[in-house]
């Protein structure tokens, strides 16, 4: 058994793109090595700024053996045959193959090619340039003057050197030999480009990561994590402070450094007037570094922790002061825009208060929200209105409504927002603050984003909630109206997201809100934009036919005629698609909404049972469930479901016969012989009377008690009655009945629907 | 002082702005580099430079450094930000082809300035290049001083939209952030200019603060809006024209590139002024890079038919 050792030394590989290329070098480089018959014991990838590398240990030193038959024409075939097959089993005469005879008796050649394992060094060598050529890096490049040359090696920053070596654990190993872009595979790499910059020969993985330790190279990703984590906290416990955890940033700065120092900067207090947020963004985005806050009051230190990539020989007191100089600088920037967004806006200065100023701008400036939906100026009309209508029935004032979504999108044109698009929402908030609006209202600009996801809040206070609903519901309805749902893993613009932060919203908070409905009066003006298009083009039609009627008067009319019966057509399939995509969209909910169900362990077949109904109603339905659900644990439920079963597969097998819904006229009363009929029409009569009664009350506890009843009945029914009488009237009738029954059930869900049982 | 300490001073990299300058141009000129001055245009990088645009193109091998005065009006602060200015100085090299150590020689001249790296914190953090007004993309990194980013590294991919074959190197060091750095100054306009101390000592404030007012308010609040579109129309017809009149008679040859670039250069100030006049939506603002664009890649292409690209 022998081991692998690749490393590939390039100029520094950025550190988003570290991760991924560290698994598919190890994905690709096995994969090609099991497909050619080279199973291995174990392999490990690692990755650092310069290098990328992989360790398989316990490969074979040789391919096994491979033997293979090879059928050739029958005894006595014409030579022509006999060649071809001779020259396509390599066989230099009929003297080097065998004679079979096959079940009929026939004889025919067959060729024996028996291959030699090739050595596992050779194999290594041919799969490796080609894996190293074809790598799949994000984006790669071209350098030097090779670049010149056509189907030069491209990587994704200038490649310097490769290890390749591979020998079992007690010998000196032999290097893997290749070639790739004037690059030959060696032994030698390189320790920290600062530290330890001098050439180190490698024989395999453990000699090879002791010598990169003692060259100040950290190979493991994860162990360079661990020791900043560690390192920042205990430089902020030191200090009496809370690291701000951000595992984001964790991971790329141990991506950016072979040897992470921990140092601590400040920055003058003054700049914490800016809020938290800002400042948290303005150190993280451009700084790349951590911030801390104090654990009693939960603010922001003017402290931050930065992780450099070299023990400094002043011990970092140079690198500490002058990651805090720039941290001062780009504090001051995002004090300039602070400042800045809160003062009047040049040519917009007489549009009202410094956020109206930027909404003026907003508008102005015509942003594209999305090309076939129309401006950000647009959307905020829309948002409004509709936050407008929401407002009543989530218990907000229409006006603070209606005044939060004017708002809640004016931020995207202040600078801080322009510079940290993360921050949106919390400056609109802050500084509708600090221009005297309503709390409710400033709050709500800053809520109508949530929840940005699964565990993120959901806005709570009533303003916010109908802006959030109203923002969500009008991305929906537009994406959903102009035919851009998400599919698979694609989903660019967040729909699913936004789907199950209305579900989120109305269920958590116990809104009685109709989605069907509100999506059916939303969706409808996107078709009438697309109407009045449409009206415009009869009115060409219309006119070009009257151009034509000098020529000829019979033509045009019978042109005119033909045209306006196309629109009417056309109008009506528009009519459908509208139709068909409210529903779809409506059924999009409902499969988020099952995902929210099974994520808190409900049972997602009994929202089918209830959707089937078409209620549209998220609060409704999940009360239904409930009960159901409930309803479902008990004896009597689950004797109910299989009755129900009993006398759906008996309709069905019966309606094949006679046609579906034959049996849905009320049984008669003069055709009922059994008593166990009698008994069960006037259960029947009585249980959906009650379940009616309930249902209008929305108590399903209570109709489904008053459908429990049905259970004795039912069971004495199937005991004791022939639903298939030789009497045709009794048959008809009997199978009314139990259609009867699965109507009454049907009530309060779709039993068909529900699994098991 | 002395007459000799003087000298000294006015020439230390770590003392005066021109110090740093000087050690970069010598630095340079010792690796073989064409020292060139600026260019003679108002250009918003080092990369508009025709030694950098255009020699970038084509395979005979190119090595030039140059200081390029850099206009963007956009960052004007009315001289009240310490780090933002309309006007600052690049100092460019660009390589062709780059040569493997690259980055070897990049240290070296932050060596050569008085950059210790075993006292501070060099880093190459991943940054890609893309110049859409140029038609020009290339991969590499923001050099980092102790967190503050003072080169720019790119490998050129394209450029004018002709493909680079080979593929220059191109260093862009940021002159007023390295010489903050190296001086220790936090504000801009405290730099010290020739290095010389008390009533001699001229600093960048001193021969700028002045600029950075007066322009910030001709770029933000005076420049004619009208008279600026009007120069935009006029440079890229003019850009056409010279383009079309240098291929005259001969496809295989170009006789005219270098003017109708300057026009191109023209174009593209007078786009990056009404930006900053605030007078460009978004959508339109697509539509003038694109436009500057079509001119970039029509003076790339005639490029490639002369004897600047090895035709």
């Amino acid at each position: 058994m022998s081991d692998l050792l690749l490393e590939l030394f390039s100029e520094e590989i950025p550190a988003r793109m570290q991760a991924q290329a560290a698994a598919d070098l190890k994905k690709l480089v096995t994969d090609a090595l099991v497909e050619r018959g080279l199973t291995y014991e174990a392999a490990e990838s690692y990755v650092t700024p310069r290098r990328l590398t992989l360790n398989i240990v316990g490969l074979p030193v040789r391919q096994p053996d491979q033997r293979e038959e090879k059928k050739g024409p029958r005894v006595g075939a014409p030579e022509a045959a006999v060649q071809g097959f001779l020259k396509s089993a390599g066989l230099a005469s009929l003297d080097q193959a065998w004679i079979e005879t096959d079940k009929k008796g026939g004889q025919f050649y067959l060729a024996v090619i028996e291959r030699a394992g090739a050595a596992t060094l050779d194999v290594l060598a041919e799969i490796l340039p080609a894996i190293i050529r074809n790598f799949p890096w994000p984006k790669a490049m071209r350098w030097g003057a090779h670049s010149a040359e056509p189907n030069c090696l491209r990587w994704v920053r200038p490649l310097h050197a490769i290890v390749a070596t591979f020998g079992p654990e007690t010998e000196e190993p032999e290097i893997v030999p290749f070639e790739i872009g004037g690059i030959k595979a060696g032994n030698t790499t390189y320790g920290h480009r600062f530290m330890a910059p001098q050439a180190i020969k490698v024989r395999r993985f453990d000699d090879y990561l002791t010598a990169l330790g003692a060259a100040k190279v950290v190979l493991d990703p994860a162990r360079r994590r661990d020791i900043i984590l560690h390192d920042c906290k205990d430089l902020a416990f030191a200090q009496g402070l809370e690291l701000v955890e951000d595992e984001g940033l964790l991971h790329e700065v141990a991506g950016l450094v072979e040897w992470p120092v921990v140092l601590m900067g400040e920055f003058d207090a003054s700049f914490l007037d800016i809020p938290g947020e800002v400042i948290r963004a303005t150190i993280r985005a451009n700084q790349k570094c951590f911030v801390l806050r104090d654990p009693e009051t939960g603010k922001l230190a003017n402290k931050f922790l930065l992780v450099s990539n070299v023990i400094a020989s002043d011990g970092g007191k140079a690198i500490a002061a002058g990651n805090g100089r720039v941290v001062r600088a780009r504090l001051s920037d995002a004090l300039y825009f602070w400042k800045t967004d809160q003062g009047p806006l040049p040519d917009y200065a007489d549009k009202g208060k410094p956020l109206d100023q930027r909404l003026a701008k907003l508008r102005a400036l015509n942003i594209v929200f999305h090309q076939k939906l129309g401006t950000q100026g647009e959307r905020v009309n829309r948002i409004m209105a509709l936050a407008r209508e929401m407002a009543p029935k989530v218990g907000a004032d229409p006006d603070q409504a209606a005044r939060a979504a004017e708002l809640a999108k004016a931020d995207l044109v202040t600078e801080v927002v322009g510079e940290f698009p993360e921050v949106q929402g919390l400056m609109g908030r802050t500084y509708a603050e600090l221009q005297g609006e309503d709390g409710a209202v400033a709050v709500a600009i800053e809520d109508h984003y949530k929840p940005q996801g699964p565990n993120d809040l959901i806005p709570a206070a009533p303003v916010s909630i109908a802006v959030a609903l109203a923002d969500k519901l009008d991305t929906l309805v537009g994406f959903w109206a102009i035919d851009e749902k998400p599919t698979g893993s694609k989903d660019p613009f967040a729909l699913r997201r936004a789907a199950l932060g209305m579900i989120r919203i109305i269920l958590e908070n116990n809104l009685r809100i109709r989605l069907g409905h509100e999506i059916g009066k939303m969706i409808l003006p996107y078709f009438a934009q697309a109407k009045v298009h449409e009206l415009g083009n009869i009115i060409k039609d219309i006119n070009s036919s009257a151009d034509a009627s000098l020529a000829s008067a019979d033509a045009t009319q019978r042109f005119s005629m033909e045209t306006l019966r196309g629109h009417r057509e056309r109008t009506l399939d528009q009519g459908q698609e509208v139709i068909n995509r409210a529903a779809d969209l409506l059924t999009f909910f409902a499969d988020r909404l099952k995902v929210y169900l099974r994520d808190r362990g409900a049972r997602h077949d009994l929202l089918d049972a209830v959707f089937a109904l078409g209620e549209d109603d998220l609060v409704m339905i999940v009360s239904r469930i409930n009960a159901l659900e409930n309803f479902l644990k008990t004896e009597d439920g689950a004797s109910l479901l299989a009755g129900y079963k009993r006398a759906g597969n008996i309709l069905k097998a019966e309606e094949k016969k006679d046609g579906a819904g034959a049996f849905e006229k009320h049984p008669e009363a003069n055709l009922r012989i059994e008593h166990e009929e009698h008994v069960l029409a006037a259960a029947l009569d009585r249980a959906e009377r009650e379940a009616g009664e309930a249902l209008k009350a929305e108590d399903f506890e209570g109709a489904m008690h008053a459908l429990s009843k049905l259970r004795a009945p039912v069971d004495g029914f199937f005991d004791k009655v022939t639903v298939n009488s030789e009497n045709a009237d009794l048959r008809r009738n009997r199978l009314q009945l139990l259609a009867q029954l699965r109507r009454a059930i049907h009530l309060v869900a779709d039993f068909s629907k529900i699994g098991g049982a | 002082m002395t007459h000799s300490e003087a000298t000294i001073q006015s020439l230390d990299p770590k003392k005066s702005f021109q110090g740093l300058i000087l050690t970069l141009q010598n630095f340079w000129a010792r690796k073989g580099a064409v020292i060139l001055q600026p260019y003679d245009m108002e250009v918003g990088a080092g990369t508009f430079h025709p030694a950098t645009t255009l020699r970038s193109l084509g395979k005979k091998p190119w090595k030039a450094a140059y200081v390029q005065p850099s206009r963007r009006p956009k960052d004007g602060r009315y001289g009240e930000n310490p780090n933002r200015l309309q006007h600052y100085y690049q100092y460019q090299v660009i390589l062709k082809p780059s040569p493997d150590n690259l980055q070897e020689l990049y240290l070296e001249s932050l060596a050569a300035i008085g950059v210790d790296a075993a006292l501070h914190d060099i880093r190459f953090v991943e940054d890609d290049w893309e110049s859409p007004t140029l038609g020009a993309w290339g991969l590499g990194w923001e050099c980092w001083c102790d967190g503050m980013e003072v080169s720019q590294f790119t490998y050129f991919q394209q450029v004018a939209g002709v493909e680079c074959a080979p593929v220059s190197g191109e260093l862009t060091y940021g002159l007023e952030r390295l010489a903050m750095y190296v001086q220790g100054v936090e504000n801009v306009y405290d730099l010290n200019f020739n290095g010389l101390d008390g009533d001699e000592r001229i600093t960048y404030g001193d021969v700028f603060l002045q600029a950075e007012q007066e322009y910030s308010r001709h770029n933000f609040e005076a420049a004619n809006v009208e008279k600026l579109f009007g120069d935009f129309s006029r440079a890229e017809a003019e850009c056409k024209a010279l383009l079309a009149f240098g291929e005259q008679g001969d496809d295989e040859h170009h006789k005219m590139v270098l003017p109708a670039y300057d026009q191109c250069i023209k174009a593209s100030h007078a786009f990056n002024l009404l930006d900053a006049r605030g007078v460009i939506s978004v959508t339109e603002r697509q539509s003038y890079i694109l436009r500057v664009r079509e001119l970039a890649k029509a003076c790339g292409a005639a490029w490639m038919k002369t004897e600047g690209a090895g035709v």
